[in-house]
């Protein structure tokens, strides 16, 4: 699959979707408009991260505030529209701020690996040989754990926070998207323009600036925005073990661990912060599936 | 063929090897003394230095690492530090409830992503092709653990027709029924995700088969319909059975959390109990077991792999 991770150059570039020539972003963007599934993914992400982001003036309530008297409200209860959990503390105002924890720990993984990921593929796939060799077999060794488990194992053995949970995640990350970045680069190393540039005297460093770079870019990140569902998965999924954030903050896995046992006394309130984890992942899913098609790329 | 599997078992060992680093590793990666955990926070200053001796702690760490190495290699994982007991014995009893319930849920969600994919990809374009696209994505991004609860919640708690947890009732004897109750919910829970990739990579592959030329070639012959889908479905297979194998190690190794909601006395639940007691020989252990079994399952499916299709043997 990876070795054809390249740009298809198609005839409606060539050609043009209204007859007029158009550059390739112009054309990305030409097909995205057409896509409404895609349109309202990211919508749907928007609404996510603006939502979260502005929690402080949305939230009716304040987040850690709790009542014993109020607790584990039923969903519709006058002044708390979506419940109250098992603290009594306002569930609407706490799935808006949770938000902020879990995007966080589901985003900032991907684009740690990202940078980390590419730089490393570009290296090993431009320098060939040697260093090749060396970076991608140590890469293979991650490869030897289901993904889940390296990050339970990681976060588990560096203990619970947030920061473990991003840590955790981006070595998870980085393995993949350097196996992905290494092919695409050694292939439009192969192509002729790059020997083109070799031989008017232009130095390695000039070279993966600007001509690698471009080219191998679009493959690299279409591939890393598959992850960031898995990642906002994975990094809730942490929190619901217990090794992500920490009570009282609020964070969906954490929030689905602990209503968890309440599922006898208020059956439909525990399943909400699960149904916002699912919504960002499918959102972000469908997101990358889109740009995937969009951009025309291979993976 | 011969050379082939050895050569594919020669690699196997340096990835182990780098498999028992990283483990080893996990040990150091934790903040504090690795036994800091083990004795209270006042403990005098030569207690510390003793045991810090008798565990071979004062050593370099290429020195213990190999101390380690070859204890491992002799099948001794060290012992639990919350039960004392040998950790691989615990594994051991865990591991097999855990096999079995990835089993089934592979059996679940291979079945169902082998039929959806292949429907799919031959009403491709119509709404049938829509639909299973969208349980598929779907399958993908669903949070296994919040399934798992759901699952309760609508079974369990509402309708009262299966357990929510364990692996038998607490009262009364065993029996294969009441095994099988218990397998149903957390079965059904691990295999959506199985279910969703293995859907999405079916229509693909089969896509990809349906547009050569040589699926023409059989139905301008005027082959039947099913001679033709038998076709079709061979050339489909080789990138799915990896795609499974990978899968089957995935559900291994990350039943974790759906063992979790449903107190599943298997690996994953050992796994999680061992990080909240800070037991990191049964952490060290439970993964390490973990992802020998995955780099042989691995091995394994390269090699079936190259049964079906010689092709690859050559690269």
């Amino acid at each position: 699959m990876a070795e054809s991770a390249i740009i298809h150059v198609t005839q409606e570039l060539l050609e043009g979707p209204a007859g007029t020539p158009m550059s390739y972003w112009q054309l990305v963007w030409w097909r995205l408009r057409r896509d409404t599934v895609t349109l309202t993914a990211a919508a749907v992400i928007l609404c996510i991260v603006l939502s979260a982001l502005l929690a402080p003036s949305l939230a009716p309530h304040k987040p850690f505030e709790g009542s014993i008297r109020k607790r584990l409200a039923p969903i519709g209860t006058a002044g708390h529209l979506l419940g109250t959990d098992e603290q009594g503390r306002d569930m609407l105002s706490r799935l808006l701020f949770g938000g902020r924890l879990s995007l966080l720990a589901g985003v900032v993984p991907v684009c740690i690996a990202l940078l980390a990921g590419s730089t490393l593929g570009i290296v090993a796939g431009f320098m060939g040989r040697g260093v090749n060799m060396l970076i991608m077999r140590s890469m293979d060794i991650f490869y030897a754990f289901p993904s889940v488990l390296l990050a339970i194992a990681i976060s588990g053995a560096l203990g619970a926070g947030v920061g473990n949970t991003i840590i955790a995640l981006s070595i998870v990350f980085t393995p993949p998207i350097t196996r992905i970045a290494e092919s695409v680069t050694t292939q439009v190393r192969g192509w002729e323009f790059m020997e083109a540039a070799r031989a008017s005297g232009a130095g390695t460093g000039a070279i993966i600036r600007h001509h690698m770079i471009a080219n191998v870019l679009a493959p690299i990140f279409v591939y890393a925005s598959t992850l960031v569902s898995v990642s906002v998965i994975l990094a809730s999924g942490l929190s619901f073990l217990g090794l992500g954030a920490s009570p009282p903050n609020p964070e969906w896995g954490l929030m689905l661990n602990t209503l968890r046992q309440s599922i006898y006394v208020n059956t439909w309130v525990p399943i909400l912060p699960g149904m916002m984890i699912f919504l960002t992942s499918m959102a972000f899913n469908l997101l990358s599936d889109g740009l995937r098609d969009a951009m025309d790329v291979r993976l | 063929m011969w050379s082939y599997i050895l050569r594919r078992l020669l690699f196997g060992i340096p990835t182990l090897l780098g498999v028992t680093i990283i483990v080893f590793t996990l040990l150091h990666l934790a903040p504090g003394d690795p036994i800091s955990s083990m004795l209270p926070a006042d403990a005098p200053l030569e207690v510390v230095l003793m045991i810090k001796q008798q565990m071979g702690f004062d050593k370099p760490l290429p020195v213990q690492y190999w101390r380690w190495l070859t204890r491992v290699a002799h099948g001794d994982l060290g012992n639990s530090l919350a039960t004392r007991r040998p950790v691989l014995n615990e594994i051991r009893a865990a591991l097999g409830n855990t096999f079995l319930l990835a089993i089934s849920a592979a059996c679940i969600g291979f079945t169902m992503g082998v039929t959806l994919g292949t429907t799919a990809a031959f009403f491709q374009g119509r709404w049938l092709d829509k639909a299973v696209s969208a349980v598929a994505i779907a399958g993908v991004s669903l949070p296994h653990y919040w399934v798992a609860i759901l699952l309760i919640i609508v079974f369990s708690v509402t309708l009262n027709w299966l357990p929510a947890m364990g692996m038998q009732e607490t009262s009364g004897g065993s029996s294969l029924w009441t095994l099988l109750r218990h397998m149903i919910l957390p079965s059904i829970a691990l295999s959506l995700i199985p279910m969703g990739v293995i859907t999405r990579m079916v229509r693909t592959s089969v896509l990809e088969v349906l547009q050569q030329d040589f699926v023409l070639t059989l139905r301008s012959k005027g082959l039947w319909a099913r001679t033709v889908t038998r076709h079709v479905m061979k050339n489909a297979a080789p990138p799915v059975l990896t795609l499974m194998g990978l899968q089957f190690g995935y559900l291994l190794g990350g039943s974790v959390l759906v063992e979790t909601v449903f107190s599943w006395p298997g690996s994953g639940f050992l796994l999680n109990l061992a990080i909240f007691q800070r037991d990191i020989p049964m952490l060290q252990g439970v993964i390490l077991v973990l992802a020998t079994f995955f780099v042989m399952l691995n091995l394994l499916v390269d090699i079936v792999h190259s049964c079906i299709d010689p092709r690859i043997r050559r690269t």
